[in-house]
Formats: C-alpha cells, structure tokens, sequence
C-alpha cells in the first residue's frame, strides 16, 4: 500500500466507492463525451483535492479557518494574471505557479503568526476578516485582477480545444487539447491527494492529530504545537494555491466568483463535514456527491418551485428557487455537524472515532 | 491563579487601572488631523467616524459580552444584526406618512415601536437560537463556529426568500435629515444621534455591570463559571438572558445601520460581521470597554484614511488589527485566559 501510505479506506464498500469514483473519472471524457459531463468531472477532481487540502486543517488539526478559498484564489489568480499578461506561454504557467504557491505559504505562515498564537478560535475570525479583505482587494484593484468582470485568457496551444490529437472517427471521441488539460487536472489532483495522504500518516501528521485530540498533553510531551499548526496551515495553503491553478487552467478564466466568493468556502466545509472530517478519503466521497448534487439537484429544485407556485402555495416557491440553494445547504450542514460528525467515511468504517 | 492571589489575609491588591488603550484614538485623532486641510472637514470626518463608531460598538458589544460569559463565538450575530434591520422595515414602511411628517413626535412615533419591535424579535430569536442551536455545543469550540456559521447562511437565506434579493430603501424621518451649521462644518443630525444612542448604550452597560447584582453576577460568570453554579445562582438563566441582550444589542445596530444607509439588504449581516470581529478582536474577546476603543479606533480609522487615501481605506481595518495585536496580542483588555 505505498502509494496509499498505509492509510486504507478500512471499509469493503468504501473501497469499492473509491474504486469506482477513480475509475470514472479517469476514463470521463470516453465515458461521457460532451462539454458539461466533462466539466462536472473536472469540478469533481477540483473539489476532492481542494477539500482533501482543507480536511488537513479542519479534520486533522482541528482548526477552522475561513481563509482557504482566499489560498485558492491566489493561485488562481497567479496563473489568471501571469497568462494574461505575458501571453499564452508555458513558462507564464511556471512563473505564476512558482509566485503563487510561495505567495500562499507565506500568507498562512504570517497569519498564522498572528493567530495561532493565542487559540484557535482567534485563528477563525481573523482568517475570516482576512479572507474577506482579499475579496475587496481582488475585485477593486482592477488594473491588476480585472476586477468583478475578471480576466479571461488563453491557454498554451497545446490545451486549447482546437489542437485535434485523434479526430472523432477514430475512437467514437475526439481527443483533442481539452482531454489533455482534463488528464493534466486529474493527475494533478491525484498526484496532490496522495501526497496529502503521505502528509498526515507521516510523524508530523501524527503529531497533528495528538494536538487536535489535546493540544496541552501535546505540548507536555515536548511538541510545539504552535510550530506545527502553522505549519500546517502552510502546507494546506500552498496545495489549495496548486488547485486554484489548476481551475484556472481548466476554466480558462479567473473571477472573484469563481475562486473567491464565500460560497467556495461553504462548499468545501460542507464537504469536508459530510465526506468525514479527519478521513482523507471524505474529501472523495463528499465532494463526488456533492458535485453531483450541485449540477443536478439545482434543476429539481427549480421544478419544485414551479410546481409550488402553479399549485398555489405560498412560500414554497421562494424557499425552493434554485437561487435559494445556500439555504438547504446551510440546513443540511448544520444537521451533519451534530448528528453525523463522523461523515459518510465514519460511518462506513463503523467504528466511532 | 498566581501566589499573591491565595494570600488570603491581605486585602486584595486594586488591579492597576490601564489607561494607555483610552488615549489611542484621540492619539490616532492627532495623527490624522494635520493631514486635513480644513477645519471644517476634520470636525465632520471626526464626527463621522464616532457616529460609525457608536453603532459597530452597539453591535458588537452583545458579541464580545457573549463570548466573555459563555465561551460562545456567535458566527451567527451578523444574522441578527440583518434581522433587526429587516424588521424595523415591516414597522417603518406602513408608517411611512408618519416617517415624512414634519412633526417630531410623528417622527418619534414611527421609529421608537420599530426600535423597540426589532430589539424584541432579535431577543426573541437570540433565546431560540441559544436552547436551539447553541445549546447542545457548548465547550466544543470548532462545531460552536462550524454551526454558528451554518446558522448565519441559513438566516440569510431566510431573508432573501422572504425579502426578496433586492435593496428596500428606508429614508430617515423627516426630523433628523440635514445638519447643524457651525460656521463651516456641518454635522448631520443622525450622525449626533447615533453618538448619543451610542454613549447611552455603552453607560448603561457599564452600570449594569459595576452597580447591579446581576452585573456582579455576569462579571464573576465570566471569571469563574462554575464557581459562579456552586455558590447557587443558576448559569442557564444567566447565559439566556445574556445572549437575549446580546442579539437585541445586535438588532438595535441593525436598525441604526439601516436608517444610516437609509437601505437594508440581506447581505449586510455578514459584511457588518467581519468589522465586528475586528473590533471585538481590537479591544479583546470579552472586553466591552475594549470594544468601545476598538469601535471607535476602526471607525476614525476608516473615516480619515477614506479621506486622506481612499484605496488604502480597504484595509485599514486589517491594519489596525495586526498592529493593535502585535503590540497586546490578546487585544486591548483581554478579560479571559481562555
């Protein structure tokens, strides 16, 4: 089990969703040709490392922060701006990633400084003030960002749609520079998960779990825990940069809606909650469903409140309007943080953690 | 606990009264005010910014109050501060001949039941929120902020379902539109309004704080919770009704806020949040003279910098914080050891 680094679902069932959720995304663009498929499965590969990167600060240190979609934005944004203004190049791909990820990691250390110092409920209000600044920043500084209309820029031929690798008439499907920019994102996002997992089953991560369970017991046995906070925050930030840039390349377009905005943050704690916090392999399940349900549980909702509203109940309507979709999620997050903390994972695996 | 404490024979110690955080802002007045060029312009963004003071302290001071007594981070007071806001809308908009009379009792007549209404709802759903929501996660720090949070999402959504998305206007009655004339400067009259609601409410506290029982009660709670439950007094009634005067506090704010804007909008609970968290983290989690200092520190802050630089007015707030926390990294007057 090495690339797994010891860590195994533990469950049959588990194991086969695993198997299965892989399997599917690995072969998505054969499996399901055609733009929108491929965009969920890509979203999908985008969540599960970004949560898995989360579940490192939530599940395994047990602090909350509010500031992770702003780590995604910064990486984002890096790849946004360096392509846009130096041109569809590979070397602007390396320069943005080589400024954002340290960008990140510095970030997190200094608030991290600041913070973490005192206790953990300090780090979650002001990573929230941060995060929120960030947000204003981005959208006013708009020589540099393009403010709320964003910045859309093009890719390196190589991953543009028009690049044909192997026409339609050959497999059934045409593999052309989109399918690449899929394969990059999920290798990508496969390659950051392990390493995640190689993260919290190393020494450091166990030490991490020992302060999430007891930060003084911790401390007494002779580990700083505020050292390995930080540190972790630090690592978390750098990897939710890395996926940041890879949904710009995806997308092809960076706007405060897209990396920013606070739903991204509710979309990942939710996630995070409902996958199992502190599993790793949550982060997979969570985010598969929860993709899926965003893509196609929004268009229920929509039939329900017109339904509602021929039928002529009041309200429903309203509450049901695929605008008011935060609402079932908030209602839905609220109901798993207190009656099913352990997550799909945990409750797989049985056993009460 | 240190070793003088213990020493019971001797009279206790009088805490050493800190003074340094009282003279920060006028410190910070002192800063700014050469940088303006009129006279006339620094009285009004001096004015300004106490009256933007007064409100975010009437909001925040029911946060820091909470937090103090019970270990609760409320991520849902941004919540009740929309709330507030929206109900005095339900009041004040079929009262609307009565907001634009140009009588002031008309006036006071409109606004005094709204007040009053909002306080109460946002009372009332502060003591839902506590046996409902709160209750089951009290000494669990990272669910009490995952389910506030939830919380504050749900409430929004609330609104805008009830609402609608849109802006609903709210003008000021017709008796404190305009300003007072000091030779140059105009003062508008909400704006002094606001100082004095303001300076009542945080008076008020303190009085209720230092001269009451139930002061000294809140006071010891905030010291020693289960000291407080062994001596016979029953905590739950005491964390319900202050988390009850906590979010009529935050209600009261809304409904300032909203007639200072003269708009309300469901997004503001959660914008208004974030400038409360800094404040109360400014003047230290369950500080409320702290909070006082903080308010006004964020809110003159704003005002000058909105003035001297208005891109650099985005951040201020951050600023002001990270220097306020490297020189006291609790905050101004940290009152727990939590």
């Amino acid at each position: 089990m090495m690339p797994l680094s010891g860590d195994p679902p533990r469950s049959r069932i588990l194991s086969a969703a695993l198997v299965l959720i892989v399997l599917t995304l690995a072969l998505a663009p054969f499996l399901f040709p055609g733009a929108k498929p491929l965009n969920v499965a890509a979203k999908v590969c985008i969540f599960i490392a970004l949560a898995a990167s989360y579940d490192l600060l939530l599940g395994y240190t047990g602090v909350v922060s509010f500031a992770h979609t702003m780590f995604y934005g910064i990486g984002s944004y890096g790849i946004a701006i360096s392509l846009y203004s130096l041109g569809s190049r590979w070397d602007a791909i390396g320069l943005g990633l080589l400024v954002a990820l340290p960008t990140a990691a510095l970030l997190a250390l200094v608030i991290g400084l600041f913070s973490l110092r005192v206790q953990t409920i300090f780090f979650a209000m002001i990573t929230l003030a941060v995060a929120s600044a960030f947000a204003v920043l981005a959208s006013q500084l708009s020589w540099l960002t393009g403010g709320e209309d964003g910045r859309s820029f093009r890719v390196p031929e190589l991953l543009q749609p028009g690049t044909v690798f192997i026409p339609r008439d050959v497999l059934g499907v045409a593999v052309n520079g989109r399918t690449l920019t899929y394969y990059i994102v999920f290798v990508c996002c496969v390659l950051l998960f392990l390493l995640l997992l190689r993260v919290v089953n190393s020494p450091f991560g166990r030490v991490l779990q020992a302060i999430r369970e007891n930060p003084f017991r911790a401390e007494a046995l002779g580990y700083r825990t505020v050292l390995h906070r930080i540190l972790a925050n630090c690592i978390a930030a750098a990897a939710a940069a890395a996926v940041g840039a890879l949904n710009a390349l995806w997308l092809r377009y960076t706007g405060p809606d897209t990396s920013l905005s606070f739903s991204i943050m509710l979309d990942i704690l939710l996630i995070v909650v409902i996958g199992g916090m502190g599993t790793m392999y949550g982060a997979i399940v969570g985010g598969t469903l929860y993709v899926l349900a965003q893509n196609y549980l929004q268009t229920l909702m929509g039939t329900v409140s017109t339904a509602a509203g021929e039928a002529g109940i009041p309200i429903l309507p309203q509450l049901f309007h695929p605008d008011r979709w935060l609402l079932w999620l908030g209602l839905l997050f609220i109901l798993s943080v207190y009656f099913f903390p352990t997550g799909i994972v945990g409750k797989l695996r049985g056993g009460s953690s | 606990m240190s070793a003088q404490d213990m020493d019971v024979g001797a009279a206790l110690p009088k805490t050493p009264r800190d003074f340094v955080p009282l003279l920060l802002p006028i410190a910070l007045a002192l800063v700014a005010l050469p940088f303006i060029p009129s006279t006339s312009t620094r009285i009004t963004l001096t004015i300004a910014g106490l009256a933007m003071g007064m409100m975010i302290f009437v909001m925040a001071s029911g946060l820091t109050l909470i937090f103090g007594l019970m270990d609760v981070l409320n991520f849902g007071h941004g919540a009740f501060i929309a709330v507030g806001a929206y109900v005095a809308t339900l009041v004040l908009i079929p009262l609307a001949a009565w907001m634009q009379a140009d009588s002031v009792w008309l006036n006071l007549a409109a606004v005094v039941p709204a007040v009053l209404f909002a306080m109460a709802v946002t009372g009332a759903l502060g003591l839902a929120f506590e046996r409902v929501v709160i209750m089951p996660v009290y000494g669990q720090h990272l669910k009490q902020i995952l389910i506030t949070m939830g919380g504050m999402i749900v409430a929004e959504q609330i609104l805008y379902a009830f609402f609608g998305p849109q802006q609903i206007p709210l003008p000021l009655p017709a008796s404190l539109r305009g300003s007072f004339q000091f030779g140059e400067a105009a003062i508008e009259k909400y704006r002094v309004v606001c100082v004095v609601v303001g300076l009542m409410v945080y008076f008020a506290m303190l009085a209720i704080l230092n001269r009451t029982k139930i002061g000294l009660l809140i006071r010891a709670g905030v010291e020693n919770t289960e000291m407080v439950e062994a001596l016979g007094y029953r905590i739950t009634r005491l964390f319900v009704g202050v988390f009850m005067a906590g979010s009529a506090l935050a209600g009261l704010g809304g409904v300032m806020w909203a007639l200072y804007r003269e708009q309300v909008n469901a997004s503001m609970g959660s914008e208004l949040l974030v400038l409360v968290f800094i404040v109360v983290i400014i003047g230290g989690l369950g500080s409320v003279t702290g909070c006082f200092i903080g308010a006004l520190l964020v809110a003159l802050a704003t005002n000058y910098a909105g003035f001297l630089v208005p891109k650099l007015a985005l951040v201020t707030d951050i600023m002001l914080m990270v220097v306020i926390l490297l020189w006291r990294p609790r905050g101004l007057y940290p009152v727990t050891s939590r």
